[in-house]
């Protein structure tokens, strides 16, 4: 339970997707223009995180690693398509269940749910959890059960969302700011999310 | 139409300056952050890039037209996510070191969106020889910009080039210092900010 907290608060401050990896930048840059939006799409990404995530765990434990299925088989190099094809599919049924079942949800995340297919936050995670597969147990960043990695799941996703929701909010105050053309728009975008990196740097010390 | 025909010409030069991937398409930034704190791997990562690019563009521009409509994002995702499986064994098998450090961000090209922004936007509408010279204008125009970050990044944050130290020693004896706070994430992002900046005041038609 201490390593199933632990591993939630580190991965939503000190992990950061977006400070500490850079994931999911494209959209980070390109759907934070308002509040509201950055809110929408951040549920879509953890909604999406949660669920593609524990399966790719699944995947990866029952399936993929060396000894798995068949004694001496090794089959992790397959590991990018399986990832890719059950993120593509969940992402898929996910629209699709969350469009007949909860209209008024689908309308608000409905244009967001197709760009979490590419996002990169979402295979980074995938791809980050099966390195930590490998860590000892005792390492803070360890992902040794299904726990952990929901757990994984949970952080991330939310520190994503955190991240673009505060990010919003800056940009919308900086629509008032008398900004230098050149850097208008992406060039002052940058600038304000190394400042917030900066800013970030100091959850680093958390030792939990 | 001859091989190096103007269009076809075209196809390859706007990319590296005019319509750059990362600096005005806003296009594959995770990654162009991420591997930049060494020249090293932001070669490396820059080449294959550029070879995933122009393979994945020549494969969807030959089967373009059999590709049905509602399912192309799964065959895209498919045929890049085979391409860099293929890229990424090659590295272990030669050039194990640098495949370490670039760990995820490999696999993450799939999920890149210079690959789907130019599967999307050129191939699936051009023939396979402009595909290909519109791939590898993207991918080197993409590169172009990690080698530039990864070299101020690594002379400023560790005094040295791929690993070959240009500083000379009697400067440190005589107080010269590494910039440490180069090597981390917040300084990738006023770098890149940088050069939008620069960009964006030459060619003022950029400007928003």
């Amino acid at each position: 339970m201490e390593h199933f907290i632990s591993l939630l608060v580190r991965s939503v401050f000190v992990d950061n997707m977006v400070f500490a990896f850079f994931l999911g930048m494209c959209s980070y840059l390109a759907v934070s223009k308002s509040v509201k939006t950055a809110i929408g799409l951040g549920i879509a990404v953890v909604f999406v995180q949660v669920i593609t995530l524990p399966v790719n765990y699944l995947l990866q434990t029952a399936v993929l690693a060396n000894g798995a299925i068949v004694e001496g088989v090794d089959l992790t190099f397959l590991a990018f398509i399986l990832f890719i094809a059950v993120i593509a599919g969940i992402v898929q049924l996910v629209e699709m269940v969350v469009e007949r079942f909860a209209p008024a949800l689908y309308n608000q995340l409905g244009i967001f749910l197709p760009l979490i297919a590419v996002n990169c936050a979402i295979m980074g995670g995938s791809l980050f959890m099966q390195q930590r597969i490998g860590l000892p147990a005792d390492n803070s960043q360890a992902i040794t059960c299904f726990a952990d990695s929901v757990a994984f799941a949970i952080g991330s996703g939310f520190g994503w969302m955190v991240a673009i929701v505060l990010f919003a909010a800056i940009r919308e105050k900086m629509e008032y700011c008398n900004v230098p053309k050149p850097l208008r728009g992406l060039g002052i975008a940058f600038i304000t999310v190394g400042l917030m990196a900066m800013a970030f740097m100091c959850f680093s010390g958390i030792k939990m | 139409m001859g091989l190096f025909s103007k269009k076809n010409k075209e196809a390859f030069n706007t990319p590296l300056f005019k319509e750059n991937p990362v600096t005005v398409q806003v296009l594959g930034i995770c990654s162009a952050l991420a591997v930049t704190s060494k020249l090293e791997p932001a070669i490396v990562m820059g080449l294959s890039v550029t070879i995933i690019v122009a393979m994945a563009n020549v494969i969807i521009s030959l089967i373009r037209n059999t590709i049905p409509m509602r399912i192309r994002i799964i065959i895209q995702l498919v045929v890049v996510a085979a391409l860099v499986t293929l890229v990424s064994e090659v590295l272990k098998a030669f050039a194990y070191d640098v495949s370490v450090q670039l760990s995820v961000y490999i696999g993450l090209i799939i999920t890149n969106c210079i690959l789907m922004g130019r599967l999307e936007a050129f191939a699936m509408a051009n023939k396979p020889w402009p595909s290909f010279l519109d791939g590898v204008g993207n991918g080197l125009g993409y590169a172009m910009i990690l080698v530039i970050v990864a070299v101020f990044r690594e002379f400023f944050g560790t005094g040295a080039l791929l690993n070959i130290q240009i500083i000379p020693q009697s400067f440190y004896d005589a107080g010269y210092l590494n910039n440490g706070l180069m090597l981390m994430t917040p300084a990738a992002f006023i770098l890149i900010a940088c050069i939008v900046w620069y960009q964006r005041a030459k060619d003022k038609s950029l400007q928003e």
